[in-house]
């Protein structure tokens, strides 16, 4: 499975990768994905393994490919080569256990439509084609809007929103999915210091009621504080694993070359500093 | 105007150009939530050759082999400009332009081989550069009103999947809808509107109606579903205004009164919808700056 043993992450405890079962170890195996737009290799030759029940960051320098991971994982790119494993088995037989929280730019927040309405969107996978949504889908909203402290604003134009009500908008849509599952594209992008500890807060939460959660993160300074798992990407992945045993400076020297040097002064002198 | 309720020729125009409204409004309201404007232009222009082609073909000028091949070449423009986004570096703008000279430069060019068939004369194709509202048939309207309500019913049952695919298309796809496949849907139905217009409207100015009535609407609501109907109401309006003004003067072609119509409400709309409109901007913002003192403001 792996063409490049030096570059593979630690085993885990359970011992070498463990073949598909029914009940899976494994959230999300990634196994020798390559991406390329055109002629230019966006993720190459890529494995991760992603135990169930964790709460991981992707991180990497800008164009590392940490969007198109997600996106790869998520069927939404194609594939040059690989595959992805959801629970042991591809993707299309698992879309129901995945939940996906986009970029918030990825749309246009001045569409006519409300809070509600988009939480509701999450549900709609689940009713199929052509039914509406009816009284069961606009109480799982409400209940998603409560959890991320959003109810009072279920009645508002999306417009309205601040960049972290934005956020949390598309946590309970993604809420209200119901999945285990959950892969995120930069959750705390934007948003301030008290949304983000809820943000944290909530994911925690998840990842403790057995949810496997995987950001992409841009903050490496609160990486060991949020993340128990993290996985270092530049183009290819340079490793993966437990925060604890990854996250050390060799291997971030690894995935950001030559800007280390800047990161490292920057962590010293001024914490959280971007 | 009163002759509208007793001149069967009025009432027939009046009626094509209403239902027109409607559909293109619902549908165009799609269309520029999904920043998609140009496509309008693309595919009435597109439309001209098929027009030409369908009565050379068949020799016809009944409405429906008319607004087939108009269909069919207005459909295959967009799948042109797909192809081309996807297949080579040009972007969708350019693509766009692209489709929409090309066809309508072989539109013309089919037009003036057309002219100098001893039937041309009787066809009137040159109407579908400009429209003639005038000359709409019951004929004409009976095909206008079957294939806008097949459009409308349809945006009615898809209208979760509609609204999905305009606003987070990728979390659609996440969620297992084939987006793809709604978007062929939405763009098939947009083909359908334009192409009911073009007698009515013409190929050149038809693409206002897919833009104006839905651009007007979003000012005066933050609700989707209001919004359609609003469009659908101004699409309506700007529709028979135009058809009868054109009708009523002499040979004033029926596309610039219904695009002059339209016009008028987006720009109503632009200046005194509330919330969004100009006017109200402008009010509130020295209402604020009368009443509210600096430390207020700054809490805003």
């Amino acid at each position: 499975m792996a063409r490049n043993p030096a570059n593979r992450s630690l085993p885990t405890d359970k011992g070498p990768a463990v073949p598909p079962s029914s009940d899976h170890e494994l959230a999300i195996e990634v196994m020798d994905l390559t991406v390329a737009y055109r002629d230019k290799p966006v993720l190459w030759d890529v494995d991760m393994s992603v135990q169930r029940g964790v709460l991981m960051a992707i991180v990497g320098p800008n164009g590392a490919g940490k969007t198109t991971l997600i996106k790869a994982i998520l069927g939404l790119v194609d594939i040059s080569a690989g595959r992805v494993l959801i629970g042991g088995l591809p993707y299309e037989q698992q879309r129901r256990r995945v939940a996906y929280v986009p970029q918030r730019g990825s749309v246009d927040w001045d569409f006519p439509t409300t809070v509600l309405d988009v939480v509701m969107m999450g549900r709609y996978g689940e009713l199929g084609w052509i039914k509406r949504p009816g009284v069961r889908e606009k109480q799982a909203a409400a209940e998603a809007l409560d959890k991320v402290a959003m109810s009072d604003y279920a009645n508002r134009q999306i417009s309205q929103l601040s960049g972290g009500q934005q956020q949390r908008v598309f946590l309970a849509r993604s809420l209200v999915q119901e999945a285990d599952v959950y892969l995120m594209d930069e959750p705390f992008q934007g948003v301030d210091a008290t949304t983000e500890r809820a943000i944290v807060t909530l994911l925690q939460d998840l990842r403790d009621s057995g949810a496997t959660v995987v950001c992409v993160h841009h903050d490496l300074q609160t990486v060991t504080e949020y993340f128990d798992s993290v996985t270092l990407l530049n183009v290819r992945r340079i490793a993966s694993g437990a925060t604890n045993d990854v996250f050390t400076e060799e291997n971030l020297r690894a995935t950001y070359g030559g800007r280390m040097a800047w990161l490292k002064t920057a962590s010293q002198t001024e914490p959280a500093q971007d | 105007m009163f002759d509208l309720f007793t001149d069967y020729t009025l009432r027939t125009v009046a009626l094509g150009a209403g239902i027109l409204g409607i559909v293109s409004g619902v549908l165009g309201s799609f269309t520029v939530l999904r920043h998609q404007s140009l496509l309008g232009d693309a595919i009435s222009h597109a439309a001209l050759p098929g027009i030409v082609l369908a009565f050379l073909l068949t020799g016809s000028n009944e409405p429906l082999p008319l607004i087939v091949g108009a269909g069919v070449a207005g459909w295959l423009g967009t799948l042109l400009v797909r192809a081309i986004v996807r297949n080579t570096r040009i972007k969708n703008d350019g693509a766009l332009g692209l489709v929409l000279s090309v066809f309508f430069g072989m539109g013309l060019m089919l037009l003036t081989y057309s002219q100098s068939r001893p039937d041309a004369s009787q066809a009137g194709l040159d109407k579908f550069l400009f429209g003639q509202a005038a000359a709409l048939l019951r004929n004409d309207v009976i095909t206008i009103a079957i294939l806008g309500g097949v459009a409308i019913v349809v945006v009615a049952l898809f209208w979760k999947e509609f609204k999905l695919l305009s606003f987070d298309p990728e979390f659609g796809s996440v969620l297992g809808f084939r987006m793809g496949t709604i978007d062929v849907l939405l763009t098939t139905l947009v083909v359908i509107a334009i192409v009911i217009g073009l007698q009515t409207v013409g190929v050149v100015l038809m693409s206002a109606m897919v833009v104006a009535p839905g651009a007007a609407a979003r000012q005066w609501t933050d609700r989707l579903g209001v919004m359609v109907c609003l469009s659908a109401l101004f699409g309506a309006l700007s529709g028979v205004t135009g058809a009868l003004l054109s009708s009523t003067g002499a040979r004033i072609p029926t596309g610039p009164m219904v695009v002059l119509s339209a016009s008028a409400i987006v720009l109503l709309s632009l200046l005194f919808a509330p919330n969004r409109g100009l006017v109200w901007d402008k009010l509130r913002s020295r209402r604020v700056a009368i009443s509210a003192d600096p430390r207020e403001q700054a809490g805003l």
